[in-house]
């Protein structure tokens, strides 16, 4: 008879067990939902319709007729010596051909108005590395970062697991249309101070996730001028920087530190990907523009945990470096997404939802207080639940990014085609004649 | 643009990023700064410095390079891939492509011939073996923890297993004397040590095989580890990143054969970390592994994997390749037969000189005995004999203190990052290094000897500056060394670049693109 020892478990760290990893959170339980009931139109069109992932599959149709135009895209990856120096890259400099690439793309989609150099970039297997990597460099554990709600849940993550970092959370509230406001800094801060913890930067997203609108120039002069007065760090994390429906209307971080002829700059730092305005998350390409030096050099040596592929450095390179492809890009992208918001927005005005006046990003931000059972988060994720067992629709709860605001939802309209979307509007209109009726 | 400088701003930075955990200060990294700066080169440079310093493999690019041209559907940027491309360019899933994790359990599986069968739902991706440690070191420890591990050992160790994390790590000391295997009692010493020092210890890390022996662990010592592993109730992250570069007939024992044979090990206790940047000279490529049989490690680790996944545009190309069972096979075959042709080619040169090697049948390099050049047996001579050798001899080997070992006099040499006329150029270099010694203490009595190893020790202590930094444990003036200056036309400003230097610069790979 074989005799079973019961051997407990070698403990993991407590970062493995905790759950700071954020997936227990409604906004990664509707993508379960999702995965295991997906929409098809043909095979399965009674099925989940994911609303809650911020993807851009609006333009791939030009990037694939770029390589078909460019066969020498494919040449370079592949060719003799260019393979073999491909393949040994491992310079967490990245390819200087990249960087100036990347350098280059993010002026175009600022109009021109700023410069940046691309010795100051610093890529990052992504966004998401590139925001922890920064929280590493400008805070130690314990420390506080302040974070303007409603925001990414996916920070919750990317912040403070890892790193040991708290995120107070600066609100904002429907009032003036979520704007960050002097006093809801004020306030944050002295929430900080008062439960003893440093405050040792502010991370905001601009154009907003998941808000969908584009800072405006007193609301960035106001945080320039508060993140001085405290000494501390700013992150501007502008991913959706392309995808701003009017180049006009986006101000950069960095068109503003220009015009102040770099005062104060080394405490700003930019974040950006190629996942969103691209839409090209699978290749991984997030970037650090930081106007600090020690920062550049620091997040370099840290970027060796998590570099860009030198096979797709060299693919994305001559693509972007390209102005006439990045240039009608830009334009392009840009007017397809207005068009699909414009149409979304409309379609649900029309069966009597609002949404907040968006100008960015691959979602809108919707008012569905007026279904509310009762004010609360509770009663948000009821409306949440009936929408994703009723209708079959995955959108993202505002609680889950944090919203002090019961009733506001995420939808994201840019992953999908317009059939798809269309199912997924006429599913809305059903629910609210219904809700009439009754 | 008016930036400040560092010093003005350093104190708005973490102590992480404050501190020197990212390793750079080493003497590991410092010969790279002189092969940069001098890079041998067949025609236009000589007398360069040749690199031998960075473990790269080279000697079958020409394999994938091949079976790439011959599979252009495997490259979503060709005609005949084009129509992958907005699928794959799409897919950020953590889990990576089925395919990928399929084909990489199957090559893992292969390089140990077969002995070994890996479930791909256990594998998990990283930011190369960089990333793989990192985020070991995250799950199985916590701040302040300790892993012990065997020296001499890989350098960068400190910085993936403890700059983030808050992690230790605490040597198992090894000696020559019994060629540097790893004891019971070693292991015990470490384990003690730490625990008089109110150290809680997490877990073992080693790599087998070993980097920089180049020796694999017998199974006796493996059984060993796994004996004291469970007996403390710690963990086992095994780096087995050179597991297919195996040469001279020698098998390759992993610790995961052994699971199997002994029900009583405990298997949450196992992990490996793997990377393709040695086995299949791609470090470009980033394609680190985790493969835990911890399914809650699992988990963790793929979790943390968002913050380096490896791109999609990647694993597409990788999956195709690594699935291919004959291009696998023969590319296992003929990279063992090509590292054993070059290890063979050096080791017998060396010998002829009367450079002993420690005998090793793996890795993509050796570990040179230099004991008998030393002036006395210490830190400071080794490292006043390697910059000899790299200001004389013109060779970027890295010296065993890099590496934590014990006894001063070693160096790990690099063979498979070169083509074979650098080889013989460096062979070349040695030799005449060597004979030069020789000549100089030929029927000398050892006072004398001592004398003629002072003349050679007296012409790096030319370099004064350098050895009062080595003396003093800095590697670097970080003012002068770190910094590349530029002044704009607009005003003064202090443009620092970060090091290139500190970051692996092939010898073959140009400066500029």
């Amino acid at each position: 008879m074989v005799v079973k020892v019961y051997k407990p478990c070698v403990p993991l760290s407590a970062i493995a067990t905790s759950s700071t990893h954020g997936e227990d959170s409604p906004y990664f339980a509707g993508w379960r939902a999702y995965d295991e009931d997906p929409y098809d139109a043909t095979t399965n069109p009674s099925g989940v319709i994911q609303m809650g992932l911020a993807e851009n599959q609006v333009s791939f149709d030009l990037f694939e007729k770029y390589l078909e135009e460019h066969q020498e895209v494919s040449k370079l990856v592949n060719d003799i010596g260019g393979f073999r120096e491909n393949a040994l890259f491992q310079d967490y400099h990245g390819l200087n051909s990249f960087r100036k690439a990347m350098a280059s793309f993010m002026e175009e989609i600022r109009g021109g108005k700023v410069k940046f150099d691309s010795n100051r970039i610093v890529l990052t297997a992504g966004a998401t590395a590139a925001n922890e990597l920064l929280t590493f460099i400008i805070a130690n554990p314990g420390d506080a970062l302040l974070v303007p709600t409603p925001y990414y849940p996916g920070f919750g993550r990317d912040l403070r697991w890892r790193t040991g970092v708290n995120i107070i959370p600066v609100n904002c509230n429907s009032s003036n249309k979520f704007q960050i406001t002097k006093q809801a800094l004020e306030e944050a801060y002295a929430k900080a101070e008062k439960a003893n913890l440093q405050v040792k930067g502010l991370l905001m997203t601009n154009p907003s996730n998941p808000l969908g609108t584009a800072m405006t120039r007193p609301v960035l002069e106001e945080i320039l001028n508060f993140i001085s007065s405290k000494n501390m760090h700013l992150i501007s994390d502008e991913i959706y920087s392309g995808s701003v429906f009017s180049s006009e209307e986006f101000i950069s971080i960095a068109e503003i530190l220009e015009e102040r002829g770099y005062a104060d700059a080394q405490r700003v730092h930019i974040v950006y990907s190629l996942s969103k305005d691209l839409g090209l998350p699978g290749f991984r390409v997030g970037a650090i523009y930081s106007y600090n030096d020690a920062v550049v050099t620091t997040a370099r040596r840290m970027s060796s945990f998590t570099l860009v592929s030198s096979q797709t450095q060299k693919m994305l390179s001559p693509m972007l470096s390209d102005v006439n492809f990045t240039k009608n890009y830009i334009k392009t992208n840009r007017g397809r997404l207005k068009r699909r918001y414009d149409y979304v927005v409309e379609k649900l005005r029309e069966c009597g939802i609002e949404c907040l006046h968006g100008n960015a990003g691959l979602f809108c931000w919707m008012n569905l207080k007026p279904l509310l059972e009762e004010a609360t988060t509770d009663g948000e994720l009821k409306l949440w639940e009936t929408i994703l067992k009723d209708l079959k629709l995955d959108i993202s709860p505002g609680s889950s990014c944090h919203c002090t605001e019961p009733g506001w939802f995420r939808v994201c309209f840019a992953n999908m085609s317009i059939e798809t979307l269309d199912v997924a509007l006429s599913r809305f209109t059903s629910f609210m004649e219904k809700r009439r009726k009754t | 643009m008016g930036y400040q400088s560092v010093s003005e701003n350093s104190h708005l930075l973490s102590r992480i990023a404050a501190g020197d955990g990212h390793g750079e200060n080493s003497s590991y990294f410092d010969g790279w700064k002189d092969y940069d700066s001098n890079p041998f080169h067949p025609v236009s440079n000589p007398g360069g410095v040749i690199q031998m310093g960075l473990a790269e493999n080279l000697l079958c690019l020409d394999l994938i390079k091949e079976w790439i041209k011959e599979h252009p559907e495997a490259s979503i940027c060709t005609e005949e891939g084009l129509n992958y491309f907005e699928a794959v360019a799409n897919f950020q899933d953590y889990h990576g492509l089925p395919s990928f994790r399929q084909a990489l359990a199957r090559f893992m599986g292969k390089a140990r011939g077969g002995r070994v069968s890996f479930n791909p739902d256990s594998i998990v991706m990283s930011g190369g073996g960089t990333g793989a440690q990192e985020t070991l070191a995250f799950c199985l420890a916590d701040p302040g923890d300790a892993f012990l591990v065997p020296t001499p050992y890989y350098p960068a160790f400190d910085r993936d297993f403890c700059w983030r994390t808050g992690v230790r790590l605490l040597p198992i000391n090894c000696f020559s004397s019994n060629n540097f295997k790893l004891t019971k009692a070693a292991l015990e010493s470490a384990y003690e040590t730490a625990r008089k020092n109110n150290i809680r210890v997490k877990g073992v890390l080693m790599t087998n095989p070993s980097n920089p022996l180049g020796t694999t662990m017998d199974r006796d010592t493996l059984k060993t580890l796994l004996t004291f592993v469970n007996q403390k109730r710690i963990h086992l992250v095994c780096d087995e990143v050179f597991s297919g570069s195996v040469f001279n007939q020698a098998d390759f024992l992993s610790v995961c054969e052994l699971l199997d044979e002994e029900p009583s090990y405990d298997k949450s206790l196992i992990h490996i970390a793997y990377s393709l940047s040695k086995d299949l000279g791609l470090p470009g490529f980033r394609v680190g592994v985790i493969y835990s049989y911890n399914d809650t490690v699992v988990k963790c680790a793929r979790r943390m994997s968002s913050f380096g996944l490896v791109s999609s545009q990647t694993q597409h190309l990788l999956s195709h390749m690594l699935n291919d069972d004959d291009f696998t096979s023969k590319y296992l075959a003929e990279n063992k037969r090509r590292l054993h042709t070059r290890h063979e080619e050096f080791t017998s040169g060396l010998e002829k000189f009367g450079i002993k090697c420690l005998p090793s049948t793996a890795g993509l390099f050796i570990w040179m005995d230099l004991r008998q050049f030393l002036k006395e047996n210490t830190e400071n001579a080794e490292l006043k004999l390697w910059r000899v050798i790299i200001d004389d001899v013109k060779l970027n080997i890295s010296p065993g203190s890099s590496f934590r070992c014990t006894e001063p006099g070693w160096f790990r040499v690099c063979f498979a990052n070169m083509d074979d006329a650098t080889m013989h150029v460096a062979l070349k270099r040695i030799g005449d290094f060597a004979d030069k010694v020789k000549d100089e203490t030929t029927q000398l009595d050892d006072a004398t000897m001592h004398v003629a190893l002072k003349r050679i020790g007296d012409f790096a202590d030319k370099v004064k500056d350098e050895t009062t930094q080595l003396q003093q444990k800095k590697r670097f003036n970080k003012k002068l060394r770190l910094s590349f200056c530029r002044i704009n036309d607009g005003g003064i400003t202090q443009h620092l670049m970060s090091p290139h230097l500190q970051s692996p610069r092939s010898p073959l790979v140009k400066a500029s693109h």
